[in-house]
């Protein structure tokens, strides 16, 4: 295993302090936590958004901290939901006397432990209110199993439930925005490299050098289907169709589109596979409102990525041309 | 038989060493269907419960389960951290204020535990989850809880817990990272039902060996 770090127990302290010594006016650190909160946090009057999860995903969660998207960044251990003391602590951080919205992806370690924070703070009388994510569409929906995984369509509840509290929305009106965006997102994934997390210091699966997975989660969770590698436009096709289908997006539709990559698939390949997006929502009468290429949840150093697609309305689509400006996430 | 605070201290010290021997076995499990840390996670917990043990005296056996609960929440992370956590400090509540415990209050602690990993986890019998081999113990507890033999009852309740761990090979996973797994999940005995065994298995043995010391 190569690795530029110095010890892999440290690996999370160590970078949520250089994000705070390179990003001071936008960010600090809850000293004793693993807590990133806007710098002028708490925000009088502002709904905070608090959301997290395992490290490993960045820029997410941390990096979107800032004004108009989230007010803490809760880091767990890689690929570990932080526990509730540290949520808690973000909470009370970021509470502005207008209530705590927690964003939380579909884990059901990040759900127990979410959850257990909101208890705590509503014990000390902080209104809380929370929102899960569940966009992947790899994943069947099932009551009866832990159900669809959260992904990078996260990065859009951010974004919008964000610009809606700083517009000045309360709680319930930032939760029911943040409901909305989970209604109408969908995203699916794909590897052709597995990751290594730094205190296991192995791969967490294999796959062949002519291997790839098609729904991998961001956390190496098993997908649909684990086939020899196939074209890019193949690839696309594949889990727009399956992305298409599910809500499903009907012609004359406006989306925003995000492709995210999982840490080590270069820009050249995302817009490759946008190339391809842009063509298939043209087929099917969908307009693009917004398109997003990058990193904004990856998986360490997996290569693969993954398409997201936000259906919008007037309200949505309001939101997210909304100003943000966040370490990992600017627009103007 | 009964048991004062130190006691039971002494009977968590038990629990911690069984998880901390079964490290290895319990991450072996975690490995094929979830995320290859649960005896790792658990152990680390269970240090951290004995050394916060032992840097307080504590006299009311509530306090020492609540305290339990608290750090084990805070140091073992992912699922298992909330659900043996809220299991613990829902036993906390239960016998809050008192300074020994006796059979009945083993039975009520069992109780609120599943009660509490019941409420965190949403889960029933028969998903694959610590419940498969906590209920059934705690169903035979309850229900010969006035037998004159506590040892024996103990004893069927340990193995109901033991058949309860074997159950979860034949069943598919509903909840957690298993789930995705899907049909893949059977075969494989779920890491969390073996856990609860195993501190099952501790308690009773220390029980057992207290009352014949006379404690």
């Amino acid at each position: 295993m190569k690795k530029l770090i110095n010890n892999p127990e440290h690996v999370v302290e160590e970078m949520l302090e250089g994000m705070v010594a390179a990003f001071p006016g936008y960010v600090r650190k809850l000293e004793g936590f693993n807590v990133i909160v806007r710098a002028d946090a708490p925000v009088k009057g502002k709904v905070g958004l608090v959301s997290g999860g395992g490290s490993g995903h960045e820029p997410s969660h941390a990096g979107f901290v800032g004004r108009g998207m989230l007010d803490a960044g809760v880091a767990g251990a890689v690929f570990t939901s932080p526990t509730p003391d540290q949520i808690f602590e973000a909470v009370k951080a970021v509470d502005g006397g207008a209530g705590v919205l927690l964003i939380i992806k579909n884990y059901t370690g990040d759900v127990m432990n979410f959850e257990m924070a909101g208890e705590m703070a509503e014990m000390e009388g902080i209104k809380v209110a929370k929102v899960v994510v569940n966009d992947d569409v790899a994943v069947e929906n099932s009551t009866y199993t832990t159900g669809r995984r959260g992904i990078a369509g996260t990065v859009f509840v951010h974004k919008i439930a964000g610009a809606k509290a700083q517009a000045g929305g309360t709680l319930d009106e930032v939760k029911a925005v943040a409901e909305k965006v989970i209604a109408n997102v969908r995203s699916m994934g794909m590897a052709l490299t597995p990751c290594v997390v730094p205190a296991a210091g192995k791969p967490t699966f294999t796959l062949g050098e002519d291997e790839m997975e098609i729904g991998m989660g961001i956390h190496g969770e098993p997908g649909t289907m684990r086939t020899k590698i196939m074209k890019a436009d193949e690839i696309v096709e594949h889990l727009m169709s399956k992305i298409l289908t599910d809500i499903p997006f009907k012609p004359g539709d406006e989306v925003a589109v995000m492709i995210n990559g999982l840490g080590a698939t270069p820009i050249m390949e995302q817009f490759i596979m946008y190339n391809k997006v842009s063509k298939i929502l043209k087929e099917h009468d969908i307009k693009v409102h917004r398109t997003y290429i990058g990193e904004f949840m990856t998986s360490l150093e997996m290569a693969g990525a993954s398409i997201t697609l936000l259906k919008l309305d007037e309200e949505l689509k309001k939101l997210l041309d909304a100003p943000a400006d966040t370490p990992a996430f600017r627009q103007f | 038989m009964a048991t004062d605070a130190a006691g039971l201290v002494k009977i968590l010290e038990k629990v911690a060493e069984k998880i901390s021997e079964n490290r290895e076995f319990l991450t072996e499990l975690d490995s094929a269907i979830g995320d290859a840390d649960h005896g790792i996670n658990m152990s680390k917990g269970f240090s951290a419960v004995v050394e916060k043990l032992h840097s307080q005296k504590i006299d009311d056996c509530g306090a020492i389960l609540k305290t339990v609960g608290m750090t084990l929440v805070s140091t073992v992370g992912g699922a298992s951290g909330p659900l043996y956590g809220t299991a613990f400090m829902k036993a906390g509540q239960a016998v809050a204020g008192k300074s020994s415990l006796d059979f009945q209050d083993f039975v009520t602690i069992l109780e609120q535990a599943l009660e509490g990993i019941k409420y965190r986890g949403k889960a029933q019998r028969g998903e694959k989850t610590i419940v498969d081999s906590l209920e059934p113990a705690v169903d035979i507890l309850k229900d010969e809880k006035d037998s004159g033999d506590k040892g024996l009852v103990m004893e069927k309740a340990l193995n109901a817990a033991k058949e309860g761990v074997e159950y979860t090979r034949s069943i598919i996973a509903k909840k957690g990272r298993a789930s995705y797994l899907g049909e893949r999940s059977i075969g494989h005995q779920d890491p969390g039902a073996t856990s609860c065994y195993l501190m099952l298995q501790a308690a009773i043995e220390k029980i057992k060996e207290m009352s014949v010391n006379g404690l």
